[in-house]
């Protein structure tokens, strides 16, 4: 029975591994093929079954002038819009939620969870949707393809997110512990600050997570609200798209791509092994 | 310095949460808020703290208006029912954290801090973390954190409530020792409790709570002895005193068919809706006694109570030992009528044993 199990346990995981690392093997293998080993059959191991070279990976820093794509801006692009977004997201959100956790606001019929559903329901519309109102709005500020006027639209995008979790985690956190903190002799902004953000270091960084995911993958808004002057990652992605299909540049894009979410992810493990994440409050 | 309130009233809602309470309370004392649940002790004490705003009536404490200073500059220190520490730090943080908020020197918190977990008994556990501790010890550490800030005002909501009943007895008796000897002579010491037993084994001042009100100030013995009201004598007894309409008439108290000689404070009273109150365990069984039937029998820790019915007339009997009884048996019992308390129709005490309003 105990030995099935073993065995049940690591068939599982072995399963799971191949499926989960399998594509990334085959993106890494394609990136260093041609034209010939592509097309030419299941071919996997390099040096063996075909010639690897390094074509792929250079389309992606080569300059347009000389055949190639450059994305070494779009993704610093990418990353400042990503990361400054979502900073000032979870930043506002953070202090919108604990203003929604803790305090009673009424404006008629608006109460509380009015008002947190509110800031969801930006997220309810599909975005062709909102696309119109923003285009608009950004070309009537002047901020249509720059970086500050996609950190803007992100930040309405992606606030949502961070009001959303953070409200369900100060609810969790008994209100008592503030209370303790102001009779232990913090002002509310101390007790905000001493006593309760440090304890609800597992929120923010499941809502930054959050934010960083939607910021990084977002193509629609990143494609409608920028042309020339200013390009982020997933749209010159798809630039690379020809007559023919480019599988090698394509899987090497991606494999760029999706480095800083493995990284996030990481981190996030590292975090979650430690023990941080659970029974901070009891 | 004294805590002065006069007529503080809170209503956030359709009920009174305090209801025109006023009191003085003086250093060095040790009061008791004694109340059912939502009777509005916490409110009291977070009104106290200022934690609530009082919708009218004022606070005074040491001659200035407590209502205008906030919570953080109030010096007050408080202690939950529910364990409330910061999950963040460790214990010797939790319990330095006061005192860093006040900005003294390190050295002083580190013999501070030191003293006060050696007063609560958890030395040796400065640096563990305060979701390794049990629910006791932290309690404890909370008590800690409060005692360190030598606060002027010391407010306890039920802290033993949510602990079991063993380290319920300990920590009350530490807690006894610690307000007798540990405390400043100029702390006020607030302690609320729905627990009668508690109340009579602090020994403090008690002040009875129901539904916001005050109904009754004095010595724990003398709010044990003489209950001013009905609603005083059950929110004073557990379990609560047992009411029986009587008439007494005769020199004889009558209710459900059985007669018993009156003693000599109630032989006078003959008005009608008389309610005669006798405690639980003021009443004995007895071969010659009345004859009642069961409707249950509960067994808690070394004594029974036994639920018993005799007509429209409920009681419940104490008994200082353990029995096994069924349903519908039929048990005979006897009155320590001597012991009787009455009460007019209104609810007001008419006549206690202890001399309280005699005849």
């Amino acid at each position: 029975m105990n030995k099935l199990y073993i065995f049940l346990k690591y068939f599982f995981i072995v399963v799971w591994t191949v499926f989960v690392v399998a594509p990334f093997l085959w993106a890494l293998t394609t990136s260093f093929k041609d034209f010939q080993s592509v097309n030419g059959g299941v071919t996997y191991i390099p040096w063996v079954d075909f010639e690897p070279n390094l074509e792929g990976w250079k389309v992606l820093i080569k300059s347009p002038a000389k055949g190639g794509v450059d994305i070494i801006e779009p993704y610093f692009n990418s990353l400042f819009v990503t990361c400054t977004a979502s900073l000032i997201s979870i930043i506002l959100g953070t202090l919108s939620a604990y203003a929604l956790s803790r305090y009673t606001f009424k404006a008629g019929f608006v109460k509380n969870n009015d008002i947190t559903f509110f800031f969801i329901s930006q997220r309810i519309m599909p975005p062709i949707v909102l696309s119109i109102p923003f285009f608009l709005f950004l070309s009537s500020i002047n901020l249509l393809d720059s970086l500050t006027g996609l950190i803007v639209v992100y930040i309405v995008l992606l606030m949502p997110i961070a009001v959303w979790i953070m409200v369900d985690f100060f609810n969790k956190v008994p209100r008592e512990i503030d209370e303790t903190a102001l009779i232990d002799g913090c002002n509310p902004y101390q007790a905000f600050l001493k006593v309760v953000l440090p304890n609800s270091i597992p929120g923010l960084i499941v809502a930054g997570m959050f934010c960083i995911i939607f910021g990084w993958i977002d193509f629609f808004f990143a494609f409608i609200l920028t042309f020339t002057e200013v390009q982020l990652l997933p749209v010159k992605i798809v630039a690379l798209n020809s007559s023919v299909t480019p599988w090698w540049s394509l899987s090497a894009s991606a494999l760029v791509s999706v480095a800083p979410l493995i990284i996030v992810a990481f981190i996030v493990e590292r975090y979650l092994s430690k023990g941080n994440l659970s029974g901070a409050i009891k | 310095m004294d805590l002065v309130a006069n007529n503080l009233s809170y209503k956030p809602d359709d009920q009174y949460h305090l209801n025109e309470v006023s009191f003085n309370f003086k250093e060095g004392n040790l009061y008791t808020i004694l109340g059912r649940t939502l009777s509005g002790k916490t409110t009291l004490l977070k009104t106290i703290a200022g934690l609530l705003t009082p919708d009218s009536g004022e606070i005074e404490f040491d001659g200035k208006n407590f209502l205008k200073i906030p919570v953080w500059e109030r010096n007050v220190a408080m202690v939950y029912q529910q364990f409330i520490n910061y999950p963040h730090l460790n214990v010797f943080e939790n319990i330095a954290f006061p005192l860093k908020q006040r900005k003294i020197d390190q050295s002083i918190i580190n013999e501070k801090v030191m003293d006060a977990l050696k007063s609560v008994g958890l030395l040796g556990y400065e640096n563990r973390k305060i979701q390794e501790l049990s629910g006791g010890q932290q309690q404890r550490v909370s008590l800690a954190r409060s005692l360190v800030k030598n606060a002027k005002i010391l407010l306890l909501d039920e802290p033993l409530v949510n602990l079991d009943y063993k380290l319920r007895e300990q920590l009350r008796d530490e807690f006894k020792n610690l307000f007798s000897k540990g405390l400043a002579d100029e702390t006020i010491l607030i302690y609320s409790t729905t627990d009668p037993r508690e109340t009579m084994e602090l020994n403090g001042e008690v002040i009875v709570l129901d539904e916001g009100k005050v109904l009754q100030v004095g010595p724990a013995k003398e709010i044990f002895e003489n209950p001013n009201s009905l609603k005083v004598a059950e929110i004073s007894n557990d379990p609560p005193m047992n009411i029986i309409e009587a008439k007494i008439s005769d020199n004889q108290i009558r209710f459900e068919g059985i007669d018993v000689e009156a003693p000599q404070h109630l032989s006078k009273l003959t008005e009608e809706g008389l309610k005669i109150g006798l405690r639980s365990s003021d009443i004995e069984l007895n071969e010659n006694g009345h004859e009642f039937e069961v409707e249950l029998a509960e067994i808690s820790g070394s004594e029974t109570l036994l639920h018993l019915k005799r007509g429209d007339t409920k009681i419940i009997v104490s008994i200082e030992e353990v029995l096994n009884f069924k349903i519908h048996d039929k048990v005979k019992i006897n009155f320590k009528i001597d012991r009787a308390y009455a009460f007019h129709a209104d609810g007001k005490l008419a006549s206690s044993p202890f001399g309280g309003l005699n005849g």
